[in-house]
């Protein structure tokens, strides 16, 4: 592993390991650029990754302390959790389940298409999925997305089976085991999958791609790239001019450390980075680093999310396998007629015992709860994922009441749904029901949203430094050597997970980023 | 863990130094079992023969030991996690982890005690005298009156580790847990379903087995 001094003030440094982290660090090692990797998590692996749902959390959540408020229901039945996500190398792609969609072209011009909702903050993005393409070509190459690259399609379980079967009879015609970055066949030195049913607790085999086993290595390899785990980014400096000079951070013993730099680049994920950006406030920035626009924080979107779960008269047994094994795609379209703007994908989720009693309903007991655990072999599962409305008081935070180990203040999420958000899962409800009662179910349930696995919009990418964050490479408007480099970056939140358009959004800012320091801008 | 110390006699010498006379002495120990576990109260049951635990246990006898709470307050515990959570065929050793896991916290946090003390005094008191001896119906009314306390909290959110996130609970619902060390499920049965058609090869290929 490469060492590089902190006071080595030619490194790119790079604030987490994840999708968008972990990517950047490995495309700029790989073009010579020499990249420290700041990572508040610890270093796990496929060796110790642990099939077993509430330790697995343990290991690898971000557990620092965080408040909600608003009038979702995850402050009310998760206060202290408003996301589900990673601190550790590699980030959320440890614990991810694999889907790779690319977003659909008029999501990047919602504002354009769905023209005004009210209470939303809808912008155009300032690429285009054209913009995209040739970098989607190379993540889904990176990360191995089944369907794409000549990689067969994976095959699918049982809880795949009953919502194929379900998808057929009501016409559905886009049902299939999804382009996924898990190996269907081996490929890139990483096994083929072995479907053990653990995808969110880290994959032992290796099967599915993360940047802890892919990645960071390969960057490793170059001699480029100078790792430091369980480095806590608290701060970053900038120096009279107003560019990022240094990044305080605390190491695992507590101790305060500085990392000059000549670019900073922060993929904290959507909470952690506006918080830090807020955090590095100066008399320069007394809004916070690159917040003349007001936007940091702001535009918080997690994907318009709920579950439908289904009992059968037969066994199911949807916990074999890959946790997101299949996909019907047909609502993802934008159609109004159904009552409000954008679209769903429809996708299998299955939960362990542990996790189905905390999450089905949180807070249910008695009889009928009871009947639903009783059935657990007889469950099916699905995820539904839509396009939430951006607002400006969705928004991440300071609570200075509340102060973490550090004595920083912790981040506070805001959310309230948007009527748009109501009707989209409403409709998205119905229709999961409408599948499995094809398929034979006996009983449906309709489960709340999860504390929040897909996290974005806070450091928002637009034109105009009035009323976005990042231009369109993810470089901070008000501080050139600055990036955004995670899902922050995302204008708005489209119906498909984010993490192929993360990777796919840091391979492009590594090109922008070395030509930049090639042209000796940056 | 308790452990009853063995006292080994003075053996003779014999061909192995390691081997006694396997005479066993009569120890000056107290006899009754229930002494053994020195705690405040002591929750004892069978698993029933028609339960799929009977067979995985090592023994159907069971015994919890509790170190803070009476064997009273454990009993109407487990009996509240019950009603809470009624599965019927789930034995009542399961439900006692749920006790002890409490009888743990309050172990550690007199707060926890008196607020688990006192919740059972509730529970007695709404029951009109005892209430693991009510009804079913009688400790559905009484439970859900307590709702929104905050000693219905501390058992209910208890429940859901204790209850479901052991052996016990995995066997009884049929959730095996840990995968990878038996390979996954490629081999075992993730596509086994045949009460439904199969998916067309191009929306569900088949696995690759080299």
């Amino acid at each position: 592993m490469a060492k590089f001094d902190q006071n080595d003030d030619s490194v790119v440094v790079v604030i987490g390991s994840g999708a968008g982290g972990g990517t950047l660090a490995n495309e700029l090692a790989q073009k010579g650029i020499k990249v420290v990797v700041l990572e508040a998590g610890a270093m796990q692996s496929q060796a110790s990754f642990i099939n077993d749902e509430w330790k697995s959390f343990l290991q690898l959540a971000w557990l620092d302390p965080r408040t909600t408020s608003g009038t979702w229901r995850v402050a009310k039945d998760f206060a202290g959790l408003p996301a589900w996500i990673c601190k550790t190398v590699g980030g959320s792609t440890t614990h991810w389940a694999g889907a790779s969609l690319r977003l659909q072209e008029h999501e990047f011009k919602t504002k354009t298409v769905y023209g005004d909702v009210k209470g939303a903050t809808l912008m155009d993005w300032p690429i285009t999925l054209k913009d995209m393409e040739p970098w989607y070509a190379k993540a889904e190459d990176k990360m191995g997305v089944t369907r794409t690259n000549g990689i067969p399609g994976l095959p699918g379980n049982n809880n795949f089976k009953v919502m194929y079967a379900g998808a057929k009879k009501l016409g559905y015609q886009e049902c299939h085991t999804g382009r996924m970055a898990i190996n269907s066949v081996p490929r890139h030195d990483r096994a083929r999958c072995m479907q053990l049913g653990f995808c969110f607790q880290g994959c032992k085999s290796g099967a599915k791609w993360s940047t802890l086993y892919t990645e960071l290595p390969a960057a490793e390899k170059t001699g480029n790239m100078d790792l430091r785990t369980e480095s806590h980014a608290v701060r970053i400096e900038h120096n009279d001019l107003g560019k990022a000079s240094a990044v305080v951070y605390m190491d695992k013993d507590g101790k305060e450390q500085r990392q000059k730099a000549r670019a900073v680049c922060v993929a904290g994920n959507s909470i952690e980075t506006p918080r830090l950006l807020l955090l590095s406030a100066s008399s320069k920035f007394p809004d916070g680093l690159a917040n003349s626009s007001g936007e940091v924080g702001k535009n918080y979107m997690r994907h318009m999310t709920g579950s439908v779960y289904a009992v059968f008269k037969e066994p199911v047994n949807m916990y074999r396998g890959t946790t997101m094994a299949g996909i019907i795609s047909d609502e993802a379209r934008n159609d109004t007629k159904r009552g409000f703007a954008g679209g769903y994908e429809m996708e299998t989720l299955s939960l362990g015992l542990p996790f189905m009693v905390a999450f089905l309903e949180p807070g249910a007991w008695g009889d009928e709860f009871a009947w639903y655990i009783d059935n657990y072999k007889n469950m099916a599962g699905m995820w539904l994922v839509g396009e939430d409305m951006p607002r400006s008081t969705n928004r991440i935070t300071l609570n200075k009441d509340v102060k973490d180990k550090y004595g920083n203040p912790v981040p506070n999420v805001h959310f309230d749904d948007h009527d748009n958000d109501v009707a989209m899962r409403n409709h998205a409800f119905g229709q999961g029901e409408k599948v499995y009662k094809a398929a034979g179910a006996v009983k449906t349930w309709r489960t709340p949203p999860y504390p929040s696995t897909h996290n974005l919009g806070t450091c928002r990418m637009g034109n105009d430094p009035k009323t976005s964050v990042c231009n369109a490479y993810g470089q901070a408007h008000d501080v050139p050597n600055l990036f955004i480099s995670d899902g922050s970056q995302f204008t708005t939140g489209a119906a498909e997970n984010p993490t192929l358009t993360i990777v796919t959004l840091a391979i492009r800012q590594a090109d922008h980023i070395a030509g930049q320091m090639t042209k000796k801008v940056l | 863990m308790k452990v009853i110390p063995i006292v080994h006699a003075q053996a003779a010498r014999s061909g192995c130094d390691d081997e006694g006379t396997g005479e066993v002495p009569k120890l000056d120990l107290p006899l009754v079992r229930r002494e053994f576990l020195k705690g405040s109260g002591v929750l004892m049951g069978t698993i029933a023969s028609s339960s799929v635990l009977f067979s995985l246990a090592p023994s159907p006898v069971w015994a919890v030991e509790l170190k803070t709470l009476s064997k009273a307050e454990g009993e109407a515990l487990m009996k509240m996690g019950r009603t809470l959570y009624p599965h019927k065929k789930l034995p009542d050793a399961v439900y006692a982890l749920l006790a002890k896991d409490l009888d743990a916290d309050a172990s550690k946090d007199p707060q926890a005690a008196q607020q688990l003390k006192d919740g059972v005094a509730e529970l007695n008191k709404a029951a009109g005298g005892s209430f693991a001896k009510a009804s079913d119906a009688k400790r559905k009314q009484v439970v859900k009156g307590m709702e929104g306390t905050p000693f219905f909290g501390t058992v209910r959110g208890k429940c859901i580790t204790s209850l479901y996130n052991n052996d016990m609970a995995f066997a009884h619902f049929g959730y095996p847990g840990s995968a990878w060390e038996k390979g996954g499920y490629i081999t075992r049965g993730f596509q086994d379903l045949k009460w439904l058609p199969a998916p067309s090869s191009q929306a569900s290929p088949k696995p690759w087995f080299g």
